[in-house]
């Protein structure tokens, strides 16, 4: 298993569309090969289409604010001592989080298709509000399948997708959370797919999925490779890139431009949800070692017993509570280019509060597990050493989890 | 394979001129012993028996096989225990052919040629995996049809021409197609002369494959698609045994109650 270079990952699979020949591909029932493969051609024509381009641009940089600032966290780094730290503070972005990106291209996409309705799965609310204001934005109607769960410890992002007019269809089937919200929205697409389209919120799903996606994320590397360029005058010798994954759209997007560049360079970490300290359940495939699976039309690590039967998994951050994570970071493991771990509830925790102690920005539960990681390795780090860790949503979600586990806020 | 069981199970149905009648139920549901016992005496009625090994992440299957499948699986089914469900039943009848019917992970996990050969040890006569489509089966499908298993292939509504073409080649002696863009066990939104038309057309495309009809088959629908090689009814089972647990009814009665309902509106 290798990795190509000068090809982007997301096109970096086979015929059938397996990463590494066992990641990937597209375990769909008959009734979507057709949708599938029609979605994959216009995509595979949109991408090279200088038109679709350019509108993309425009509404990255008009409607999402692109780019989003890469700033030094001084006093972070200087309370830590060692490696200084940086942010990609993507929680920028218009609504919040990394999701608009991918939500605006499969809207644009939709519209490209003709097709009137649009329906998402969603975890945080995040992926779930950007899909709501993308499809306002351009006039598509929306419906957002959320777990029961989540809906109700995710009110903030839940009463904005309201407000954009989508309709959200509670999931009450097992664990009620992202997991079932996305096996819901792809029944729903067996159902309606003659009329419907369906935006996966990660890189996840079949492969087409994975690959809109992770294209759509991608804009984040390219503009921190540009803002690094002119910090910095050229890319320093030693960097580390922290991202959260859940499903991995964000970690894909902050890292596709430094895939090629040698990993004691660039090393790139991804920090899985490793859920209460306490409990055996947690929601890290990849560094807790879970076997290979098919969850949501793809093979991937998945958490999972010995039968194949998905477990509950459990995380204090809905949007990295998900059993089972995108191919391409199981193809970024397996070739040891990407090194994964995990933070716990609890180190994520104490990351925000240290985080928002020390600085003016507001990371949410998840990329505040990658800022656990940041805290724990940056004091034995030398100075010259640039850990940025992508701080790619906000808050203001958390609220309530916030008040109950720290107390105020 | 032309001595499959499955295709002398269609043979016998054209032999009295009628159409053949596929059941689906859940092993474990609502118990092992149950469902076993569900299946010995529903087959006294049903051409050929699918027996579905639950899975709890089903992406294709409406509320009613969801609520079965859960149950089975709280219920403590194991994929061996659908195996010996299977070997049990095929002694107490061992002409009436099985299906097994899942998603690929559960094979995944134990061996695709494991998995063969338990079936094969076990007496399945066929399967159905639901997100394993064609072409990515081809290799699965032909190792089933080394082992004298019938793989059984789906189209639907969507399929293209092109891919029918090549889906009805490749098949062994049955083809689903699923009636309509739906889940499992949605309401019927095609009138059955649509439904049927495009069945002729599958079925002129090779006329000695059995096709089978599938999805939002119940007691109400059943007549009006009567004329097809055969007709899958999963949904409309499921549900007499919920409504039996929730009732603390009799399943193995009630279930049976409604399959001989569905074999006689079938004549």
């Amino acid at each position: 298993m290798k990795l190509k270079k000068n090809i982007p990952l997301i096109d970096q699979h086979d015929k059938y569309g397996f990463w590494g020949g066992k990641f990937g591909g597209s375990f769909i029932p008959e009734t979507l090969k057709k949708p599938v493969e029609d979605l994959t051609k216009e995509f595979q024509k949109l991408r090279k289409n200088k038109k679709f381009i350019n509108k993309r641009n425009f509404y990255f940089k008009n409607y999402i604010g692109s780019p989003t600032s890469f700033v030094k966290l001084e006093n972070l780094s200087k309370h830590l001592g060692g490696a200084q730290i940086w942010a990609k503070v993507v929680s920028e972005a218009n609504g919040g989080a990394h999701k608009i990106y991918n939500a605006t291209v499969h809207a644009l996409i939709c519209k490209a298709m003709g097709k009137k309705y649009i329906v998402g799965d969603t975890g945080a609310g995040y992926a779930g509000k950007m899909l709501s204001m993308a499809a306002k934005k351009f006039g598509l109607k929306c419906k957002i399948f959320m777990g029961a769960k989540d809906i109700k410890r995710q009110k903030p992002n839940c009463d904005a997708m309201k407000k954009n007019g989508a309709e959200i269809v509670p999931v009450y089937s097992g664990s009620q959370t992202l997991v079932d919200a996305v096996s819901e929205c792809m029944r729903y697409w067996v159902s309606n797919c003659d009329n419907t389209h369906m935006a996966v919120g990660s890189t996840v799903g079949p492969n087409i999925f994975v690959k809109i996606c992770g294209w759509s994320t991608s804009q984040i590397s390219r503009e921190l490779k540009v803002q690094i360029k002119k910090k910095f005058k050229k890319i320093p010798k030693k960097i580390k890139l922290i991202n959260c994954v859940g499903g991995g759209s964000s970690a894909y997007g902050f890292w596709s431009e430094f895939i090629d560049y040698n990993k004691n360079q660039i090393e790139l970490i991804g920090v899985e949800a490793g859920g209460p300290k306490k409990s055996k359940l947690h929601a890290a495939p990849l560094s807790r070692n879970a076997k290979i699976g098919i969850l949501h039309g793809a093979a991937s690590y998945v958490c999972q017993n010995q039968e194949g039967q998905i477990k509950e998994t459990e995380s204090i951050s809905a949007g990295l509570d998900y059993p089972g994570v995108s191919p391409i970071h199981c193809f970024l493991k397996d070739t040891k280019r990407a090194r994964y771990t995990y933070a716990t509830d609890e180190d994520a925790l104490n990351a925000y509060k240290m985080v928002t102690k020390f600085e003016k920005i507001n990371p949410s539960l998840e990329p505040c597990h990658a800022f656990a990681e940041a805290i724990k390795i940056a004091p034995k780090l030398s100075r010259d050493t640039i850990i940025i860790v992508n701080s790619c949503g906000d808050a203001k979600k958390d609220r309530d989890i916030l008040k109950q586990r720290l107390g105020k806020k | 394979m032309t001595n499959s069981l499955i295709g002398q199970a269609f043979k016998n149905a054209k032999n009295e001129k009628r159409t053949a009648l596929l059941t689906y139920t859940v092993a474990g549901d609502n118990t092992k012993k149950k469902s076993l016992e569900i299946l010995k005496s529903i087959s006294k009625y049903a051409d050929i028996c699918e027996l579905g090994f639950p899975h709890n992440t089903p992406i294709a299957d409406g509320g009613q096989i969801q609520t079965s499948a859960y149950r089975a699986i709280k219920n403590g089914i194991k994929i061996n225990d659908v195996f010996s469900i299977t070997s049990k039943f095929k002694k107490f009848k061992k002409n009436k052919p099985i299906i097994l019917m899942g998603y690929y992970n559960m094979i995944f996990q134990y061996g695709n040629d494991k998995f063969i050969d338990k079936c094969k040890k076990s007496k399945v006569d066929g399967l159905i995996v639901v997100d394993l489509p064609y072409p990515e089966n081809k290799t699965f499908a032909s190792r089933c049809k080394k082992k004298g298993i019938n793989f059984i292939q789906l189209v639907s509504p969507t399929t293209s021409k092109k891919r029918l073409k090549q889906i009805i080649k490749d098949s062994h002696d049955m083809v689903y197609y699923i009636s309509m863009l739906s889940t499992t066990g949605g309401k019927l939104k095609e009138s059955p002369k649509r439904i049927l038309e495009k069945y002729y057309k599958i079925k002129a495309l090779n006329k000695s494959k059995n096709v089978v009809i599938g999805f939002g088959i119940t007691e109400k629908t059943i007549k009006s698609l009567n004329k097809a090689d055969g007709l899958v009814v999963g949904s409309a089972i499921c549900r007499v045994i919920t409504n039996s647990v929730n009732k603390r009814q009799n399943t193995v009665t009630n279930v049976t109650n409604i399959v001989r309902r569905l074999k006689k509106k079938m004549k």
